[in-house]
This record gives C-alpha cells, structure tokens and sequence, in this order.
C-alpha cells in the first residue's frame, strides 16, 4: 500500500470508529431513564412494566 | 415497546446495515475518489443523514405512532406522506425478500461451489434461468421459490411475535451474529493474497476529485439510502421508544455504526477483491463492480479460488442474510404497524393480514424466469423516485408546509444529552431539500432521455414509472379513509402529556398566546388533533 493510501486508511478508521467510539461514551454518560408511569408502578406494585404507545 | 434503549439502538442498526452498506458502499466510495471520499461522506453524514435520523426520531417519539398516525397527529394534511412512505416500503419488501433468498441458497453452494468456473453463467443461466425475453411471466424457478416461502415464514413468525419478543429478540441474536461473521471475514480476506493492492486501490485519494460536484453527490446518495431515513422505518421504530429517551446520543451510535459497518465491508471487499485481481492478472479496476454482480459473480468467483473458500462463502453469504433480515423485518413492521394504527387490530392478525398477501405477491412476481428484470426495474424506481421524492416532498412540508422543525428540535432536546441548535434547522430546511432535489431531477432528467437499462418500454412505463406514480395515488386514497373508531388515533392519548405534564401544559399555554400559527401549533403542540377533539 502506498503511503497516501495508508494515511487514509488511518483517518478513515479513527473517524467513523472513533465517532462511534465518542457516541458510545457519550450515551454510557447518560444512563437510561425510566418514565414516570414506570416508575410509579414500580413504586407501588413493585413489578416492572413497559409503558403502552 | 422496546424494553430500553439498548435493544432499539440494536434494531435501529440492523435495520440500516443492509445490502447496501456490503455491496454498495465499497463501489461507489472506490468510484468516486478512494481515500478522498471520506471528506464529503463524513459531511454528508453529519449534515444530512444524522439530521434527517433525528428527524424521523422526532416525529415517530413525538407523535407515537406508525407513519400515517404520526404524520397525521403532526398535521392531517401531512397523513398521505405517511402512506407513500408505507407504500414504499410495501415495494421494497417484496422484492428484497427475493435478494435474501437468493444469498441463502448461495450459503448452501458455498460448501460445494456449485457455480464451478463460470460463476456469472451459474447465475443466470442454472441458478435463476433468465429468460430472454423481458415480461411478466410465472414460469418459477424452484431453487429460489423454495428459500423465499422460507424468508416470508421466518419474517412473518418474527413479526407476529411483537416487537419485545419479535423484532427485539432477532435483533439481540441476528446483530452480534452479523458482526462476528462479517469481522471473521475481513480478517480471512485481509490474509489473501493481493489484500493490500485491493486496498491499495479502494484508500488511494484521488484530491482532483473533491472539485467534482459528482462525488458529493455520490456521498449524500449514499448516505441516505444506507442510513433507511425517510421512508418510516425509524418514525415506527422510535414510536416505541420510553418518552424519556436520548435520542440524539442514540442516533450518533446508531449513525456511526452504521457507517463503520459500511467501512469494514469496504476493507473486506476490496481485500478479496485485490485477491481476485492478482490471480486473474489483472488492475483492481477491471474486478470492481457493485451489487448484484459483486455479490453473486465476483464473490462467488474469489470462493472458488481462495484458500479456505468455503469458509469465506459462508461467512459472505451468511452475512447477507442475517444483514437482509434484519433490514426486511424492519421495512414490514412499518406496514404492520400501519395498518394496526389504522383498523386498531391485534399484532396477529394485523401480521397475517399484511404479511401473508405481500408473501404471495413476492412468491407469484419474482422467483420466476423473468423476475430479474423486474426485481432491477421496481427497485431502481423505487429508490430514486419513491424514497427520494417523499423524502423531499416530508423536508419540504416539515420546514416550509407545517413549519415543526422548531417544535421538533424542542421535543428532542428535551430528552436528549446532545442538545440540537438551529444549525439542524439549516441541515433539514436547506441542505437537504437542495441535495435531494438535485438528485431526483438529475436522475430523472437521464429516466426520460435514455429509458432504463435498454429495457422494453412498456416494461419500464408500467413496473417503473406506473408504480412509483400509483404509490402516490394510492397513498393520496388511503389517507382519505376516516379512520375506524377502534383506531389508535382513536384510542392512543396524544391530547395528554406526551414528555410530561408541566411541559405540554407550558407548551399548551405558549401555543394559545401565540395565536393561530400554522399547522402544527394548531394541532400536535398543543396536543389536539383537530376535527377530532377528545377529553383526555
């Protein structure tokens, strides 16, 4: 592989890869929170529920 | 419901890696600079595909409901964009069922490469037996009836199950599966020999061509044809989410995941393809083809001469059909989901009542001796002028028709870690509208002058242009049928909170001070739906 080839490879990689890398790390930062219908019933009937749509 | 965020990012990525992403990407990224193709699909990626997954995200989180039933609760003028999106992905479904079927009858020639030396005869001659002439005929071809009543058995029993045990569950097995899979075989194709001259070719930046206006919009085409915006799958995906969902920080993976997946098929590809190169003797550039011919000539072609072939069949093939899978399942569910809004039927019956006639349309079209040509007609039409257009035409009604982009962005940032600035406004409003328009004029503007493929034109008059103009009509008709009482738009409460209470209530009171602005304010924001008004 040429130089220029390789030097593209590189970037290319660490863009998108890194870009999913930063997009993970960003989302781990940022935990899942639960609706406030869960929630409820979590709290009074201490089952888990998906809320409807 | 998806039970979190998690397993809707897992689907959301299954449904965008597709066949393009393996057999498309590597090609035109190759075709159109190498290395300096990263420069305006990165651009592309961050000002046009990420923004416009945000804006499904919006629609389908805001308004919960299938594209007709959100589109509907954002504007009931806006109703008919969601049924041609429906109608879209009706097309696409039938014959890409077709495409799956035929990756998995080449999983099971793999281990005896059964097309021998002559893979492109294989093809069309023992495998599909083309006919010569160019019409609608139903003279079927078992090798490929029989594994695509299979595909259609496999997606329908996926879909009847819901989306917590259906789609979800495939997603969590069907996903890790893919990536393994495909990362096995990238590494094996790296080890042939002519690897590096593949990549070689496929990285080499040509920097001339960043001037040419082609390239961009190659990347733009690109990206939104890999991403599956536009066309409703991720507006229903995203209806199921909790309305305490990040959204954004869920698209950005589910964006770069997508694209990652599309740079590994480029190095996995371009790998054999630099194999295929060196044993034949000949330039990277006289191997190097796209779809179909990629897939099922020039892959076949390199399993039959590489060290370990079979293994690298399988591995190729396998992926395809987990990766179609995946994409099909999700493109169903938006015609499910649909019609469940519309006649508020249960998940079974609502999947047997779609999924078994759009089977049998499949099953009588396409495994026949003439489907080839049907299956390359509608599935080019349906791209350029089906998803293309209503995407332009849902840009241009949601920016200038409806002005919701400021609600939209509002909606977003009020669940999401990565806050949206007016900036997105611009990407949605502006970029977009100008790409997609230059692509759908330019692409029709070559339709009309040279036809389509030297095929007949009544073929292409009918299967091409009669299609794409009937999905607009069709739509038109169906958003003109009241919607059954027993409807969601009936029974789902978009009059109450949809994040939380204070919020839509300050929203309620901003949108009365304001006055009647247009659409949207008059009816989703402040949470009615007019000509239907129901107390909480």
């Amino acid at each position: 592989m040429s130089t220029s080839a390789v030097v593209m490879m590189i970037i290319a990689l660490l863009a998108v890869w890194g870009g999913l890398g930063v997009a993970l790390l960003n989302l781990k930062r940022h935990p899942e929170a639960i609706d406030d219908e869960e929630a409820d019933a979590v709290l009074h009937d201490g089952a888990s529920v998906t809320p409807g749509r | 419901m998806w039970s979190g965020r998690r397993v809707f990012i897992l689907a959301a990525i299954g449904s965008a890696v597709g066949l393009g992403n393996i057999w498309r990407f590597p090609y035109v990224a190759y075709e159109n600079g190498g290395g300096a193709f990263i420069i305006p699909y990165l651009v592309a990626l961050l000002t046009a595909g990420i923004p416009l997954l945000f804006l499904d995200y919006a629609i389908g989180h805001r308004f919960r409901g299938s594209p007709p039933l959100a589109m509907r609760r954002l504007h009931p003028k806006a109703e008919a964009i969601g049924w041609w999106q429906v109608g879209i992905c009706f097309v696409i479904a039938v014959y890409y069922a077709v495409i799956i079927a035929w990756a998995g009858m080449y999983f099971i020639f793999s281990f005896t490469t059964a097309w021998g030396e002559d893979a492109a005869g294989f093809f069309t001659g023992e495998f599909l037996q083309v006919s010569d002439q160019v019409n609608l005929g139903f003279d079927f071809v078992p090798s490929v009836l029989i594994p695509l009543i299979l595909v259609w058995g496999v997606v329908i029993a996926i879909l009847a199950m819901g989306v917590h045990k259906g789609i979800a569950r495939s997603s969590i097995v069907f996903m890790p599966l893919l990536l393994i899979m495909f990362l096995i075989l990238v590494v094996q194709a790296l080890f042939l020999e002519g690897a590096w001259t593949g990549l070689d070719a496929f990285f080499t930046p040509d920097w001339t061509r960043l001037g040419d206006s082609s390239i961009w919009v190659a990347a733009y085409g690109q990206i939104f044809f890999s991403l599956s915006v536009a066309f409703g799958i991720m507006i229903t995906y995203s209806s199921y989410l909790r309305r305490k969902t990040d959204l954004t920080g869920s698209g950005f993976v589910v964006g770069f995941a997508n694209s990652g997946f599309e740079l590994l098929a480029g190095i996995g590809v371009f790998a054999a393809l630099g194999f295929m190169a060196a044993s034949s003797g000949v330039g990277v550039d006289e191997v190097a083809v796209s779809g179909i011919g990629l897939a099922f000539i020039a892959f076949p072609t390199i399993i039959a001469q590489a060290p370990a072939g079979v293994l690298l069949g399988v591995l190729f093939f396998g992926s395809l059909v987990f990766a179609g899978l995946t994409s099909l399942i999700s493109i169903v569910e938006v015609i499910i989901a649909a019609v469940q809004d519309k006649l508020g039927w249960r998940r079974v019956k609502a999947t047997l009542v779609v999924g078994i006639p759009m089977a049998l349309i499949s099953i009588v079209l396409f495994p026949t001796t003439t489907g080839l040509n049907l299956l390359d007609v509608t599935d080019a039409f349906v791209n350029s002028f089906g998803i293309v257009a209503v995407a332009l035409v849902a840009v241009v009604a949601m920016s200038a028709g409806f002005s919701a982009l400021p609600r939209l962005r509002e909606h977003i940032n009020a669940t999401s870690s990565v806050k949206l600035g007016r900036s997105w406004q611009i990407f949605i409003g502006g970029v977009t509208p100008v790409v997609l328009g230059y692509i759908l004029i330019d692409t029709l503007t070559t339709r009309i002058s040279e036809g389509y493929g030297g095929l007949p034109d009544w073929f292409v008059g009918v299967f091409g242009w009669g299609m794409v103009i009937a999905l607009v009509l069709i739509a038109y008709l169906l958003s003109k049928i009241p919607w059954s009482h027993r409807s969601a738009a009936y029974e789902k409460n978009v009059h109450g909170p949809i994040l939380d209470a204070e919020l839509d209530a300050n929203e309620s009171a901003t949108d009365k001070t304001k006055g009647g602005e247009t659409g949207l304010s008059e009816t989703a924001a402040s949470g009615s739906v007019a000509g239907e008004r129901k107390k909480p």
